[in-house]
């Protein structure tokens, strides 16, 4: 007796016609998903937790106040902001080992700390500390 | 004289390929995809010009809002006592060691509201922070 026809090999293949498509569809919601932020910012360490003070030795040490009008201080002279990064500028070059201590008010402007910040950073500055304001 | 007439060539790009490159395009996008963003706060970042990029992944970046107002959002959770920000923060350090913060600070407000983020911050041991801002200064 014959038990019905012997089956053919079928060929099994997975159609790959349209792969590209489907990556297509993926890569459009991945481009679409995508926002390449171009944000940036100005780096700061924050002293660690506590009141350790870390004597610095004066001559390493530029007190650096700014107050609520936005005047600053620098060792006691009063400078223009825009002169910031000239001055500390020269200071790191006469001593590199210059710690900037900087000090706000609590009225002081957001926006003047960041200019004197970025003053500083355009000075090159390290080594920046930054001190509890006057209460 | 004879020219010798030449064969037409046949012009067609190839399109062999054209799967390898649409696959390379689609791991970039998917390896520079971050699916976390928050919408936060809308603030009016303070400008400067010696801004950088946040170093490595985003994935160790933690963003903090403060606005106008003293209102205060990390990534998705709004603070309501100033004082919470430190459990948050180092929780989140716990998870992360690597934790960068991105302080993205409205620039009316007063340094003694700034400060007070400092001290929270500070607490809770998240010391690398990226002030953020937007180009622009001199003024």
């Amino acid at each position: 007796m014959i038990l019905g026809k012997r089956k053919k090999d079928k060929e099994v293949e997975i159609p790959s016609a349209s792969l590209p498509d489907i990556v297509f569809l993926l890569l459009v919601f991945f481009l679409v998903t995508t926002s390449i932020d171009t944000e940036k910012g100005l780096d700061l360490v924050l002293p660690p937790p506590g009141n350790v003070e870390i004597k610095i030795p004066k001559k390493n040490l530029a007190n650096m106040l700014v107050n609520a009008q936005g005047q600053v201080l620098l060792d006691g002279k009063e400078i223009n902001i825009r002169d910031i990064a000239r001055i500390i500028k020269q200071k790191i070059a006469e001593n590199d080992k210059l710690v900037i201590s900087l000090k706000t008010d609590a009225d002081t402007d957001y926006q003047t700390y960041i200019t004197v910040l970025d003053q500083l950073k355009k000075a090159g500055a390290k080594k920046i500390s930054l001190a509890e304001p006057e209460k | 004289m004879k020219f010798q007439k030449k064969s037409k060539v046949n012009v067609s790009i190839p399109t062999a390929s054209m799967p390898d490159i649409i696959f390379m395009l689609l791991i970039f996008f998917m390896v520079a995809t971050v699916i976390r963003q928050y919408s936060g706060l809308k603030v009016d970042l303070p400008q400067a010009e010696k801004i950088q990029k946040v170093p490595g992944s985003k994935r160790h970046v933690v963003t903090l809002w403060a606005d106008r107002n003293h209102r205060v959002v990390v990534d998705d959770i709004a603070i309501k006592k100033l004082t919470n920000l430190r459990s948050i923060m180092y929780q989140k350090l716990v998870n992360d060691p690597q934790l960068i913060v991105a302080l993205k600070i409205d620039k009316r407000n007063k340094m003694g509201f700034v400060n007070k983020i400092h001290q929270e911050l500070r607490k809770a041991g998240t010391l690398k922070v990226y002030y953020f801002a937007v180009p622009g200064g001199e003024f």
